[in-house]
């Protein structure tokens, strides 16, 4: 997996629930992080667009897809165990 | 006897107070709500548990159906195990057309995770209930089914977790007025894990809670539900046996002090056999159920076929079901004593059912005799023999099963006529293994007596609620020209049947004739001694007559002797010129 590969993030959350909060917020950090300058982050309120999460078949808030680099992944919950999120997005921890 | 048909009364063990459908969402399933007073809470949660396969999905999906079907009120159905194409194709064969249902408005959402579900802090059913927030105001559902959500609930990490979510689940579903149904494993199923207590919690937060039990019983599957709780209404606690058929669920339809009011008819129906319906006072009354009981060949079957035949005589449609052989061999073996049913068959008056390829708990059979008797549309019944109910694996429901068959085949004013197979071994209980001697309103047994050489078969009627009903003993006498009873005769405290009571019939007939000679005889010759008796009786009175008449002359020649006497004294002493003195002296 190359270092410059650009990555392509949605962050299904409920309103400003405090696990949707606190997924944003790691979000944010781990992408600062790690993939400054390659990520995008497309947000989605589940209450605000309730049929694409049904469509997309979110049950759970907060969910990430990573829907770039393949392969897709879904990572459920607020984040906040980083070695298992960096592991799922196939990213070093060790990183700086 | 009666002729013509009586017009067919409608079912009475439909519920009595008719459903409120404000309070109450019928899940369709007769059984279940009648159970519950008509169905589910409407608008609150109920909580369906049972181990796999106890028949949740089914019951759950019927309850949508139904709902959409008959009431009008679309669904939501969210699956956490299995696919919705998959549950779609394998409830295909209930005739739910499932397809065209989601097309219309019955919604499936496939709940499943993934495999490669990647867990990361903690979550929560936001996401899903903010979906079925917009689902539920799209379609207007008025009834939605979580399947399997223990399966949701695995994934949250603890107990507090899992206690939030059904909290936060279960004011979502109060705040949308939905008439829920939540199905999980039972809790038998995972005691000691975590989701027990969720479980626990869950029931705690429904507002009814139904149970559903699968067990297998010497290789027969039997299925049982009961409604553990339901707030707010009164409900039937036993467990009510269920029986997975072609048409979903089919609860057996409870025994309660309320339901079982069938209408009491004084009409009589024909036995089939004269002299029997004579020892009856008119025949078996209508919508009664008749136990026929006795040891193998004793003309059980024969007593059925002769019901059969007086029912089709009168025009009435009679179903016969027989677990020992096949219609057609009913119908051959009866004809060899004179009973033809082969006509009937064939009129469609008669519907021969083979139990026999009928395999399953007693309840299938129950299920599937009520289907095939409503379909015949039939008013007497035969089942030969219903003991056949309770064998290997049955023996814990099939009294009860018994006993629903009863009910039910005098709510619908069915005329019922079981056999019942007696063992040899236990005979002198005279009972039934099913214990339906009590339940049955006559009860004929037949038994052997054995004597010189010969088993006749002897007929006793044991009881007959409400008829005045003989208490002899009378004899069957089967012939190919058809069934006749005959008296037996007590002879010295033996009863005497077949070819004894032929012989003794004889001979009473010989001494007879017999007595009567003798008695002639001794009359002849009394009379010709009256007649003797009476000549001499008339000389005699003859001879005392003359006597009578010599006595007066007699007398009055004495008494002229005695004057002409005294006469002559006087005169001679008038001429002697005796003395007074002279006179004295003499």
């Amino acid at each position: 997996m190359s270092i410059t590969d650009r990555y392509y993030f949605q962050l299904y959350v409920a309103d400003t629930g405090p696990n949707s909060a606190q997924a944003i917020k790691n979000l944010h950090a781990l992408c600062t992080t790690h993939l400054a300058g390659r990520h995008e982050i497309e947000m989605i309120d589940v209450f605000k667009q309730p049929i694409r999460a049904l469509t997309e078949g979110i049950l759970m808030t907060p969910t990430l897809i990573k829907l770039a680099p393949a392969p897709i992944c879904r990572i459920v919950g607020t984040l906040s165990q980083v070695d298992i999120v960096l592991d799922a997005l196939g990213l070093e921890p060790t990183q700086p | 006897m009666k002729c013509a048909p009586a017009p067919r009364q409608p079912p009475s063990h439909a519920v009595a107070a008719p459903i409120d459908l404000k309070s109450k969402a019928p899940t369709g399933i007769v059984g279940f709500d009648l159970i519950t007073r008509g169905g589910l809470p409407r608008g609150r949660t109920t909580l369906l548990q049972g181990g796999p396969g106890s028949g949740k999905t089914i019951f759950a999906l019927q309850f949508l159906v139904h709902g959409l079907q008959n009431l009008g009120e679309p669904g939501i159905f969210v699956a956490f195990e299995e696919t919705p194409a998959r549950i779609m194709s394998n409830f295909q064969s209930f005739g739910w057309n499932l397809n065209e249902l989601a097309a219309d408005n019955l919604y499936f959402i496939d709940a499943q995770q993934s495999p490669d579900f990647i867990q990361s802090g903690a979550f929560d059913l936001g996401g899903m209930l903010a979906s079925l927030a917009a689902l539920t105001q799209q379609m207007g559902a008025k009834r939605i089914v979580f399947d399997a959500l223990d399966i949701l609930l695995e994934l949250l990490p603890d107990y507090a977790t899992k206690r939030r979510e059904l909290h936060r689940l279960h004011l979502w579903l109060l705040a949308h007025g939905l008439t829920a149904l939540i199905t999980a494993k039972g809790a038998t199923e995972s005691s000691g894990s975590p989701s027990a207590d969720s479980l626990s919690y869950m029931q705690f937060m429904v507002d009814c809670t139904v149970i559903l039990n699968h067990r297998v019983e010497i290789g027969i599957s039997q299925r049982n539900l009961r409604v553990q709780k339901y707030r707010g209404s009164s409900f039937i606690e036993d467990e009510s046996p269920f029986v997975i058929g072609e048409q979903g669920f089919d609860v057996a339809s409870p025994r309660s002090p309320d339901t079982v009011d069938a209408e009491v008819s004084n009409e009589r129906v024909s036995s089939g056999v004269e002299r029997l319906d004579t020892m009856l006072g008119g025949g078996y009354f209508r919508a009664a159920s008749v136990l026929v009981t006795g040891f193998p060949g004793t003309a059980k079957t024969t007593l059925s076929g002769l019901f059969a035949e007086a029912a089709c005589q009168r025009g009435e449609r009679t179903m016969f079901v027989s677990f020992d052989s096949d219609g057609s061999e009913v119908t051959r073996n009866l004809t060899s004593v004179g009973i033809a049913l082969a006509p009937h068959i064939k009129s469609g008056l008669l519907r021969m059912v083979s139990a026999r390829t009928m395999s399953g708990s007693a309840e299938t059979l129950l299920v599937r005799i009520k289907a095939f008797a409503s379909a015949h549309q039939t008013r007497c019944l035969v089942i030969d023999p219903i003991s056949m109910l309770s064998k290997a694996g049955n023996e814990l429901t099939a009294h009860s099963v018994a006993e629903r068959l009863i009910d039910w085949a005098k709510a619908d004013g069915i005329t019922l006529l079981c056999t019942s197979l007696v063992d040899e071994i236990d005979s002198h209980e005279q009972g039934t293994p099913l214990h339906i001697s009590t339940m049955a309103d006559t009860w004929i047994h037949l038994n052997y007596l054995v004597q010189a050489g010969e088993r006749n078969r002897g007929m006793a009627i044991i009881k007959s609620r409400g008829t005045a009903h003989s208490n002899q003993v009378r004899e069957l006498i089967l012939s190919s020209s058809g069934v006749t009873l005959a008296d037996i005769y007590t002879a010295g405290g033996e009863v005497l049947m077949g070819t004894l009571r032929w012989e003794k019939e004889e001979a009473t007939r010989a001494e007879n004739e017999t007595a009567e000679v003798a008695d002639e005889l001794k009359r002849v010759s009394l009379d010709a001694e009256e007649a003797v008796l009476e000549v001499r009786a008339k000389s005699l009175q003859t001879e005392l007559i003359a006597k009578q008449v010599e006595k007066k002359l007699l007398a009055r020649t004495t008494r002229s002797r005695e004057i002409k006497l005294v006469h002559g004294k006087t005169q001679m002493r008038e001429m002697r010129g005796a003395d007074v003195a002279a006179v004295d002296a003499e």
